[in-house]
């Protein structure tokens, strides 16, 4: 049975409304893409694509920090995770606790949760004072 | 005798803008000077932890603080002279030949100094609307707070503030404190909305609300807020389209935390204290492509008009810094005077909320930025037309123009025709949108 999605790509600011037809299996879960439209480029094919059959997301957030002024770090995956496993995997972010100095781009855990991707610092901590 | 500090080139405020033109006025040879209230350089960027910043720019999906780093790297690595913790409490515009600035300073680490230039930029950004400038009925006990507040105190401190919230408007500050907030483990109620349309990016209503099955509640506000030492519900009820309330639709809504996410307004007190006339529409000051306000002061980023893309904020400081140190090195050159060059006015026709710059300079080179808004959504696309004395000097067609969504075109000044006063923004509706 077919059925069309609409949803905003969220790859760039210019928020293209995607249209999606997808051939939806009994069990009601979208499975495969019969065409796609309303993207004015190919990361939105590529996106739209994938939101059907497995939507993921980066996540962004902090970490805390031991020593230093600066209570918290904030940090980024280096990959997207699947969205249903977002929460989880922000909540596990609470564990991590960082000590400075470290530079931008550090690895801060690898193969976080064993989801593929690592977390990284996205700014850079002083020596604690 | 207080101590004064000289330079060619004095920039107020070290978020994106202030940077960005710092290190382009100090690119042109210019001493300059970069005053910032707080203990470190990058502005709002500093707490906003999620990503999407630099698209444009850089062609990759930055957090707030990875696009600010890429700045104060450069920044460090100049000449340029950085006063942190110095908070510029006046402004004022000497008398004499030549004119110039001389700003009053206090610094943590240099006491109370003074600074004079011959050209400012003003890159003081924006503050939030708070419950002040909002009518909800009820005491105001702890737990009502701005979405600039609340991600301050997620991001900076680390500190949640509260259970479970209601956020009143869909501003996207307001969108991504609603993810924010739901990551870190508090429940977001609901976002609700005064008007019949969002006022965020479609994107952040999308990855905020979507994602996390957040209900927007489009024409519904709230009207009291109740607890007394801490906020215990509040009442939100259906509004018709002139924004007042339905009698009759008000219901309880239990939550420990009010967010308020209804709209940013330029910083602009220092402007202001100078002289310059605001325009009602942006709230900022009346400039020209380079964000000149005249007599050598300059304004750009958030303290111009509100933006919602980083990049454009950086363009703008660029502009800015680099016209600042243009006025600055002429002025030295010829004795005291810099003179103006030949001005058009940019008018925005029916269709627009505002289009900045309202000038262009016709004796500066290269291409003039012209940054607008419309004021209402045109989806089956639209095309957007500069005209003088009614010739169409370039249109541009875009697949759909929202208000939340500022748009850019460029216009080279040698086009415009001789004897013309006034460029007019037009915008042509296809018929589907007419209706
Ligand atoms: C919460 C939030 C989320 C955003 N999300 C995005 C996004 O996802 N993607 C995107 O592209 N853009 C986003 N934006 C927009 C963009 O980041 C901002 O528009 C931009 O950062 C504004 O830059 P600015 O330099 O004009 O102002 P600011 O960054 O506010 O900098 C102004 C600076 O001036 C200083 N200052 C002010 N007055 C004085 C004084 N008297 N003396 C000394 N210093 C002073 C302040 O301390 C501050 O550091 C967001 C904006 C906000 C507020
Ligand atoms: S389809 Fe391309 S242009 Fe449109 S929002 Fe997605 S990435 Fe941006």
């Amino acid at each position: 049975m077919a059925e069309t999605r609409r949803f905003v790509c969220i790859v760039c600011p210019r928020g293209c409304a995607l249209e999606v037809d997808v051939d939806v299996d009994v069990a009601g879960e979208g499975k495969a893409v019969l065409a796609l439209r309303g993207n004015a480029c190919a990361r939105g094919e590529v996106y739209g694509r994938s939101e059907i059959v497995d939507p993921r997301r980066s996540l962004t957030s902090t970490v805390r920090v031991a020593n230093g002024k600066r209570r918290r770090l904030p940090v980024r995956s280096t990959g997207t995770i699947p969205l249903p496993r977002l929460r989880e995997a922000a909540r596990a972010l609470d564990g991590i606790v960082v000590e400075g100095p470290l530079a931008c781009g550090t690895v801060i855990a690898v193969d976080f949760l064993g989801l593929g991707v690592d977390i990284v610092a996205t700014d850079q901590l002083e020596r604690g004072m | 005798m207080v101590d004064r500090k000289e330079y060619d080139v004095l920039v107020i405020g070290g978020g994106p803008a202030g940077l960005a033109a710092a290190l382009s006025a100090s690119g042109t040879g210019a001493r300059v000077g970069l005053i910032e209230r707080e203990e470190c350089l990058g502005g709002i960027l500093k707490q906003c932890v999620h990503d999407g910043f630099g698209l444009v720019r850089f062609g990759q999906m930055l957090s707030g603080p990875e696009y600010a780093r890429r700045f104060i790297d450069l920044v460090e690595g100049s000449d340029i002279a950085v006063h942190l913790e110095t908070f510029v409490h006046a402004a004022r515009r000497l008398a004499s030949a030549g004119g110039g600035y001389v700003l009053e300073c206090v610094s943590r680490d240099e006491g109370v100094f003074e600074a004079y230039a011959p050209a400012l930029v003003l890159a003081t950004g924006c503050r939030e609307r708070s419950d002040r400038q909002v009518f909800i009925h009820g005491d105001r006990p702890a737990g009502v707070l701005t979405a600039g507040l609340a991600q301050h105190l997620v991001n900076i401190e680390g500190v949640l503030p509260g259970r479970r919230a209601v956020i009143l408007g869909s501003g996207d500050i307001g969108l991504i404190m609603a993810r924010r907030l739901t990551l870190e483990g508090m429940e977001v109620e609901g976002v609700y909305e005064l008007k019949a349309e969002p006022s965020g990016l479609s994107r952040n209503l999308q990855q905020c609300l979507s994602d996390f099955g957040i209900p927007l509640h489009l024409l519904m506000t709230v009207v009291e807020i109740h607890g007394k030492r801490r906020v215990e519900a509040v009442t939100a009820a259906r509004v018709d389209l002139r924004g007042s309330v339905i009698a009759g639709s008000e219901r309880l809504v239990e939550c420990d935390t009010l967010v308020l996410s209804v709209g940013l307004i330029p910083e602009n007190e220092l402007a202001l204290s100078l002289g310059l006339g605001l325009d009602p529409s942006t709230k900022g000051p009346k400039v020209d492509q380079g964000g000149g306000a005249g007599e050598g002061i300059f304004v750009c980023g958030n303290a111009l008009h509100v933006n919602d893309l980083v990049d454009y904020v950086s363009e703008s400081g660029e502009a800015a810094g680099r016209d600042a140190a243009g006025h600055a090195l002429s002025i030295g050159a010829a004795g005291g005077t810099a003179a103006p060059g030949r001005r058009v006015a940019v008018k925005a026709g029916p269709g627009f909320l505002y289009a900045v710059p309202q000038f262009i300079d016709l004796s500066r080179p290269g291409p003039a930025v012209i940054y607008f808004r419309v004021n209402s959504t045109l989806r089956e696309g639209a095309r957007v037309s500069l005209s003088a004395a009614g010739e169409t000097l370039l249109g541009k067609r875009y697949p759909a123009l929202r208000p939340p969504e500022m748009e850019r075109l460029e216009i080279d000044p040698g086009r415009v025709p001789e004897g013309c006063d006034s460029l007019w923004l037009e915008l042509e509706r296809k018929e589907a949108d007419l209706g």
